[in-house]
């Protein structure tokens, strides 16, 4: 069977209306900034993180229709240099988080180069197998601890001035971190950069005969994808204290996509929205006796055959209907 | 280093290979037919393994009616799904099947964790292969020597079906261009279906054959798939042949670096894979597009 | 049921939202000729490939002897004796020349059988191990048309058989649908060659932008050369 043409049938942003964002943007900082006096700010500012390692992923996927089954090695290594950046060299947050994040903006440079030149199920395949090889590397390497993980991670300072220890100060370093990456995948998504990618996606040869170098605008929304991953991973490291192989493992890479589809694909806030409800349910489910592997698989099998629009795209499609 | 050890890991290499090859082969022809990516082909391998030791646990049915029965009942567990899950993905894009199949593996793997834990179950070789061969230089048990024979008859047996007999010209054309051949009064859906079966029977053949080697659990396969995974990219995505030559050199690769350089083994494949994609992508028995 | 006839009533066919099919009407009586001529992009070939049961979504009706088949899938649509040979060929490059031929599923026992296959295009049995796609532009378009030769069909969709190829060849493929046409086969044939396909044609329906504007028989073909120019657009 021939695989697949350039163009990709994964659900397309719907138009944002400008007005009313500004409004839920509101509503949004007030839910961020009131969060840990009603939910445990740890398990808050966690969460912050795969939300925003959900964003990140579907960067890559909502713009240029690629979907990465690797992205794990970004959030894993960034998550491993950062710990390592704290603990063993003392670093202040701000620098291993910056650690991290070009860390795993190198890593999607070389992943990139790669892959990039494949479409559709090759480029995941390929993606996932190099995600792998970092998997294994991260029990080779030393300053990994392999089982067991980079534990006790020192949080330190942010800025010289505040002790993350403090939960209240963690939460809202980590509520920082996660403002400014979605505001940059915001930006990064409705500027020209990322009208070309879409065009790209919809019509690549199209695009090639105008003279655009496609791949490299592939190639360079792919190394962000990672950075911000990275960014995620490496804050992850400091709010949970710890950096282990499940970091770098292919299920946290089903996990992301598992998010980002949930939330809804084709929309900016969806992965947001997939990130509360994965970590949610992995948490209340823990305690449940229940098979969590099993129930979430069953509501991916559910999300994909019957409601692909992901939580967010149907409310916003049911919006557009009310009209 | 003796040649003992060398032959040892060799042997063992070659049985891994063994079961790369089933596993590749039967990724391959899901991928080319389907054009699905089967991450649960690691499931059905476990489905084989347990369905075997289940054979024996529940209904006291030895080794020779798991080994027929286990993989059946995997392929019947795998045209099931095709017919009511999978087939959906058809008019989609073709990325969502990857998910769902990733979906199927954690809900599968899930179920079995929950009802049986993760703890390996033994399963008996059975006493007509106990026992082995003395060659001097090394012992070669009897059993390994029936794995790695059952393994490279299916395999170029499946080889041979596809390439040199009707039902495999006719899965080749629907591979190639399915609503041609659909119009040439071939039911191309009966054949996604049927070839979907053939490529996780062989899965859950190579968890047979893999049960008293490696013990039964439910995890079994879990990582194995994406050792596939490299295996069907550096062979190439389609290749039968690139499959299954790819699946044994890389088992026997694999055990002679854990020979020379033991924490290499792992990544060895991975290694190859790299430099697969630097210099032919399309992999080496593929066809660029 | 020996002869095939067909008779597609308001046909609307549709690419995703594309609306290319409008309401196509048109009788192909069995044991007849009956050719569709038109400019490109007229909707010819998706007529044809709707009769098929190859396009997604289509509505009306499409009566083959009598059964509405217009929601059939395609390999049932072929059980019921209806080839088709498509404007690309179709000849598969993963299949040689002679798998290629016995590709076609058998409708019944009535078809041409292989030696006479071979009688009637000698190179097909010659170059039977060839890959399929090797063989020139001719042999392919024997290949296409011998192998539903085979299957018993009595009901061929033509999908431009002479496009591209040299005179000879275009002759011996005239001569093969002559002997199809004698033996009281049906053919509904898409021909931009005009010349060729008026010679053997029963009757011409005119496509424009997906409908049927005007059907001429045999009979007034002469007397209607002026128009028929124009609707080709020569």
């Amino acid at each position: 069977m021939t695989t697949g043409a350039p163009t990709s049938n994964l659900p397309a942003s719907p138009v944002a209306t400008r007005g009313s964002g500004y409004a839920w943007y509101a509503l949004a900082l007030i839910v961020l900034a009131a969060a840990p006096f009603f939910i445990y700010p740890l398990f808050a500012a966690k969460v912050l993180c795969y939300c925003l390692f959900a964003c990140a992923f579907n960067l890559l996927l909502g713009t240029s229709g690629l979907l990465s089954f690797g992205h794990a090695a970004f959030f894993g290594s960034a998550a491993y240099i950062a710990g390592h950046a704290l603990k063993v060299w003392g670093l202040p947050f701000e620098l291993a988080a910056l650690l991290g994040t070009l860390t795993a903006a190198a890593l999607g440079f070389v992943f990139g180069a790669l892959s990039i030149r494949r479409q559709g199920l090759y480029f995941a395949m390929i993606t996932l197998a190099l995600a792998q090889m970092i998997y294994f590397m991260a029990f080779q390497l030393p300053f990994t601890h392999a089982e067991d993980g980079l534990t006790a991670v020192p949080r330190g300072k942010i800025l010289g001035l505040f002790d993350l220890n403090n939960l209240y100060v963690m939460y809202y370093t980590a509520v920082a971190v996660f403002v400014i990456g979605y505001l940059l995948i915001v930006r990064i998504t409705h500027s020209t950069f990322g009208q070309v990618l879409k065009a790209i996606r919809e019509n690549q040869p199209r695009m090639i005969s105008l003279g655009y170098s496609v791949n490299s605008y592939k190639l360079m929304v792919f190394i962000l994808s990672a950075a911000l991953s990275g960014l995620a991973g490496a804050t992850k490291t400091m709010v949970v204290q710890l950096a282990s192989t499940v970091d770098v493992h292919w299920a946290t890479s089903g996990d992301v996509a598992l998010m980002a589809l949930l939330g809804g694909v084709g929309t900016l806030f969806g992965p947001v929205a997939g990130g509360v409800i994965v970590e949610s349910l992995q948490f209340y489910l823990a305690d449940s006796g229940l098979p969590i592997q099993a129930v979430i698989g069953a509501i991916f099998v559910l999300c994909i055959l019957l409601f692909r629009q992901g939580v967010v795209g149907e409310l916003l499609r049911l919006r557009l209907k009310w009209r | 280093m003796s040649t003992q050890v060398l032959f040892g890991q060799l042997l063992i290499g070659l049985i891994n290979g063994s079961f790369y090859a089933l596993l590749a082969l039967g990724f391959a022809i899901i991928f080319g037919l389907l054009g699905i990516i089967n991450i649960a082909q690691g499931t059905f391998y476990m489905i084989g393994a347990f369905g075997a030791w289940m054979l024996l646990h529940y209904l006291g049915l030895g080794y020779w009616w798991g080994i027929v029965l286990a993989p059946v009942i995997a392929g019947i567990v795998g045209m099931t799904l095709e017919k009511t899950l999978i087939s959906r993905i058809y008019k989609i894009d073709h990325i969502y099947g990857l998910l769902l199949t990733y979906g199927l593996m954690m809900f599968i793997m899930g179920m079995f964790i929950y009802f049986f834990q993760t703890a390996p179950r033994p399963y008996p070789v059975p006493p007509e292969l106990t026992g082995g061969y003395n060659l001097g230089f090394m012992f070669v048990p009897k059993y390994r020597v029936w794995v790695v024979v059952v393994s490279v008859v299916f395999c170029f047996g499946t080889w041979y079906v596809i390439e040199k007999t009707p039902v495999g010209r006719n899965l080749r054309a629907a591979t190639e261009n399915p609503m041609l051949t659909r119009a040439l009064g071939i039911n191309v859906p009966a054949l996604l279906t049927l070839g979907f079966g053939v490529g996780v029977v062989l899965a859950g053949l190579a968890g047979v054959l893999a049960g008293p080697i490696y013990s039964v659990s439910p995890i079994m396969g879990g990582d194995l798939v994406i050792v596939v995974f490299a295996i069907v990219v550096v062979g190439g995505m389609q290749s039968i042949l690139g499959a299954i030559v790819t699946g044994l050199s890389l088992g026997v690769l694999e055990g002679l670096t854990k020979v020379f350089y033991a924490h290499g083994a792992n990544m060895v494949i991975f290694v190859i894979m790299f430099i697969v994609l630097l210099m032919k992508p399309a992999g080496l028995f593929g066809q660029e597009k | 049921m020996a002869e095939l006839s067909l008779a597609i009533s308001d046909l609307h066919a549709f690419y995703g939202d594309s609306h290319v099919l409008h309401g196509v009407t048109l009788d192909v009586p069995a044991g007849e000729v009956v050719t569709i001529v038109g400019r490109n992009g007229a909707g010819k070939t998706t007529t044809l490939r709707s009769i098929m049961g190859m396009i997604e979504k289509r509505t009306g009706s499409i009566n083959i002897c009598g059964q509405n088949v217009i929601a059939a899938p395609p390999e049932k649509i072929a059980r019921l004796g209806v080839a088709y040979v498509p404007e690309e060929r179709g000849i598969y490059a993963t299949l040689d020349v002679t798998e290629n031929l016995l590709l076609p599923r058998k409708v019944n026992d009535r078809g041409m059988s292989l030696e006479k296959i071979y009688e009637l295009f000698p190179n097909l049995h010659m170059r039977g191990h060839s890959q399929g796609t090797r063989l020139s532009g001719g042999e392919q378009q024997m290949l296409a048309i011998a192998r539903v030769l085979r299957t018993g069909s009595s009901l061929f969709l033509l999908d431009e058989p002479t496009e591209g190829l040299a005179p000879v060849i275009v002759q011996q493929i005239g001569k093969a649908i002559a002997l199809m046409k004698s033996q009281g086969h049906t053919i509904l044939l898409v021909e931009q060659n005009f010349r060729f396909a008026s010679k053997i044609t029963d009757r011409h329906y005119v496509m424009e932008r997906g409908r049927v504007i005007d059907m001429i028989p045999r009979a007034d073909v002469e007397k209607r050369a002026g128009q028929i120019q124009q609707y080709l657009g020569i």
